[in-house]
C-alpha cells in the first residue's frame, strides 16, 4: 500500500472509532433523528462541525491547506439533495454509516450497502443525461459562504458557534 | 451532562468534538504527505467500488463510460478512509461490548415485523435512490455534511438542508405512527 491508502486507513480507523463511540451509525438513531425524536446525530455532527471549522478556516487563512469547496450547481444539489433524503430515510444508512453499521455487526447494512454501490452504478449510466440537463441549468461554481454573503467568515463563524450552542441547550432541556 | 452514555458510548458532543478535531489532524496530513488537502468524505468510494466490480464482467463497457472515467477508478485515500471505518467500527464496539449482530433493526421490527427479506428489499432500493441523489448532489452527510460545513461552503448548507428537510418528510410517511 501507498502512504495515501495508508494514510486514508488510519484517519478511516479513528473516524469509524468515534463514529461507533458517539453512537450515531445505528439505523434507529438515524430514523430517531429524521423523526425529530432522538437527536444524538445531531449532537455529533454539529460538534464535529463546530470544531473542525475553526480549525480549517484557520489552516487555510494561513494558506497551509486549499479549500475545497463542491460547486453549488441548483439543480445538481437540489434534486440530488432531496433524492438522497428519500434513500436515507428508507434504508436508515448514510454512506459512512453504513459501513460502519457493518462493522459494529448490524449486518443488514449490508442490503443498503450493495443497493448504494447499484445505484452507483446506475448514475454512471445516467451521468450523459444529467449532464446535458440537471447539471447544466445554473452552476454557481465553488462558492463559500463568506464571499457569497460579502462578509468576512470571521464574523460568520461566532455567529454559527452561538446559534448552535444555543441550538444544544434547547435539545438538553428538551431532552432530545 | 454525562460523558458517557448509559450503554457505555461516548457523550455525542465528546465524540463529535473529537472528530472536528480528526478532520483538522486529516486535511493537515493530506496536504503535508500527499501535497493536496483531502476532505473527509464517503460516496465517490462506492462510484470506484462498482466500476471496479463491473470492470471484472465487462472492461469495454467501463473504459467507454465517462463518468467511472472522470472519477478514475482505483482503490486512493478515501476507499482505504472507508475500509477503515468499518475496521474502526468494529474495533471500538468489540471493546466495549455493544458490538452485536443484527439481522433486522429493532425500530424496523416494531413497524413492519421481523422478515429480512422485506427490509433487504426496501434497503437495497433506498440504497439507490440515495447514491444516485448523492453521486447528484456531490456529495453524501460526510463530504457536504461536515466537510463542507466546516469549510462554510453554500452547497454544503443548501444540500444538508434537502437531506434532512426531505428526509424529515419521508420518514414521517414511512416510520411515523399511523395513530398521532
Amino acid at each position: 500500500m501507498n502512504t495515501g491508502q495508508w494514510l486514508g486507513l488510519v484517519t478511516g480507523i479513528l473516524f469509524g472509532f468515534l463514529l461507533q463511540k458517539g453512537r450515531v451509525l445505528r439505523f434507529d438513531k438515524q430514523i430517531g433523528a429524521m423523526l425529530l425524536k432522538d437527536m444524538t446525530i445531531f449532537k455529533f455532527m454539529l460538534s464535529s462541525i463546530l470544531v473542525g471549522m475553526v480549525g480549517i478556516l484557520l489552516l487555510s487563512n494561513f494558506e497551509i491547506i486549499t479549500l475545497g469547496h463542491k460547486p453549488m450547481n441548483v439543480g445538481a444539489v437540489l434534486l440530488g439533495g432531496a433524492l438522497f433524503g428519500i434513500g436515507w430515510a428508507v434504508m436508515g444508512f448514510c454512506p459512512g454509516t453504513s459501513l460502519g453499521a457493518l462493522g459494529e455487526g448490524r449486518w443488514h447494512a449490508v442490503f443498503a450497502i450493495m443497493g448504494m454501490v447499484a445505484g452507483a452504478a446506475l448514475y454512471s449510466e445516467l451521468y450523459p443525461v444529467f449532464k446535458s440537463t440537471v447539471l447544466a441549468w445554473k452552476d454557481y461554481g465553488k462558492l463559500g459562504l463568506p464571499e457569497a454573503m460579502g462578509i468576512s467568515q470571521w464574523v460568520i463563524v461566532p455567529f454559527f458557534w452561538t446559534g448552535i450552542i444555543a441550538l444544544f441547550f434547547w435539545f438538553e432541556k428538551k431532552e432530545l | 451532562m454525562k460523558w458517557k452514555t448509559e450503554d457505555g458510548g461516548w457523550s455525542p458532543y465528546l465524540a463529535g468534538a473529537l472528530l472536528g478535531l480528526l478532520a483538522i489532524a486529516s486535511v493537515f496530513a493530506t496536504t503535508q504527505l500527499l501535497g493536496k488537502t483531502n476532505y473527509l468524505g464517503a460516496s465517490t468510494t462506492f462510484v470506484r467500488a462498482a466500476g471496479i466490480i463491473e470492470r471484472t464482467i465487462s472492461p469495454d463497457r467501463v473504459a467507454t463510460n465517462e463518468y467511472y472515467t472522470e472519477t478514475k477508478l482505483r482503490v486512493d485515500w478515501q476507499f482505504m478512509l472507508v475500509v477503515g471505518i468499518v475496521l474502526g467500527a468494529f474495533i471500538s464496539s468489540t471493546t466495549d461490548k455493544s458490538f452485536k449482530l443484527e439481522g433486522v433493526p429493532p425500530t424496523w421490527e416494531k413497524r413492519f415485523g421481523p422478515s429480512i427479506g422485506k427490509r433487504a428489499v426496501v434497503a437495497f432500493f433506498g440504497g439507490i435512490i440515495a447514491m444516485v441523489g448523492a453521486r447528484l448532489a456531490d456529495g453524501c452527510p460526510s463530504g457536504h455534511g461536515l466537510s463542507g460545513m466546516m469549510q462554510l461552503s453554500v452547497s454544503a448548507f443548501v444540500a444538508l438542508g434537502m437531506f434532512f428537510g426531505v428526509g424529515v418528510l419521508v420518514a414521517r410517511i414511512v416510520y411515523g405512527r399511523r395513530t398521532s
